[in-house]
């Protein structure tokens, strides 16, 4: 599913919104989740799970083109870890009937 | 620190958007509703800018209890991962925090 099939299934079940409204609301809550992991503020959504930041430590690279050694600074990488309804919901799709 | 909750998205789009307070909160609801029902078909979820949730069939492994140690296999099973997107990945790394999350 893309942003845009997101964004259709929503307004199917929205009638009443129009799908301009529908493609706003979608871009900016996905635009306010990205501002709050990028200000380092967590993302917790009951049911379906949690965004955070991993930091990465600074370490030694080398270029795989020219061996050359590169010093990489630490950064920080999103997270996510899905909650329970999803891992149970996303699991029992996989079982055999 | 405070978290981001569906309470919080919902206010933003009532503040920014204009939809009424039920609205908003249908929306948020809908939203990942929808997305966790996509996985739930075994579907990848793909949010350019955001990032992709994709799906991982893991094979059974052994485990353990740690409490007892008792032997127990770890059933095979079918896990989301989130991969961020370019445009998160530059925004997140760019963060200056001194505090790491845990």
């Amino acid at each position: 599913m893309t942003k845009s099939e997101l964004i259709e299934n929503i307004v199917a079940r929205q009638p009443q919104l129009s799908p301009k409204d529908v493609e706003l609301a979608v871009k900016t809550m996905l635009d306010y989740m990205s501002q709050s992991l990028s200000s380092g503020e967590r993302i917790e959504i009951r049911g379906f799970g949690s965004f955070s930041l991993h930091y990465r430590a600074p370490r030694t690279g080398r270029n795989p083109k020219t061996g050359e050694t590169v010093e990489l600074k630490g950064k920080y990488v999103p997270h996510f870890k899905p909650g329970k309804e999803l891992r149970d919901q996303v699991n029992d799709s996989g079982e055999e009937e | 620190m405070a978290a981001l909750t569906k309470a919080e998205l919902a206010e933003k789009l009532f503040e920014e958007l204009g939809l009424n307070k039920r609205e908003a909160k249908d929306m948020v609801d809908i939203f990942f509703d929808e997305i966790r029902d996509s996985l739930g078909r075994n579907e990848q979820v793909k949010l350019s800018g955001f990032g992709n949730f994709d799906l991982r069939d893991k094979r059974q492994r052994p485990g353990r209890n740690p409490k007892t140690g008792e032997e127990i296999p770890i059933s095979a099973r079918r896990v989301v991962t989130f991969k961020p997107g370019q445009k998160l990945k530059v925004r997140v790394e760019a963060y200056a925090g001194t505090q790491p999350q845990s």
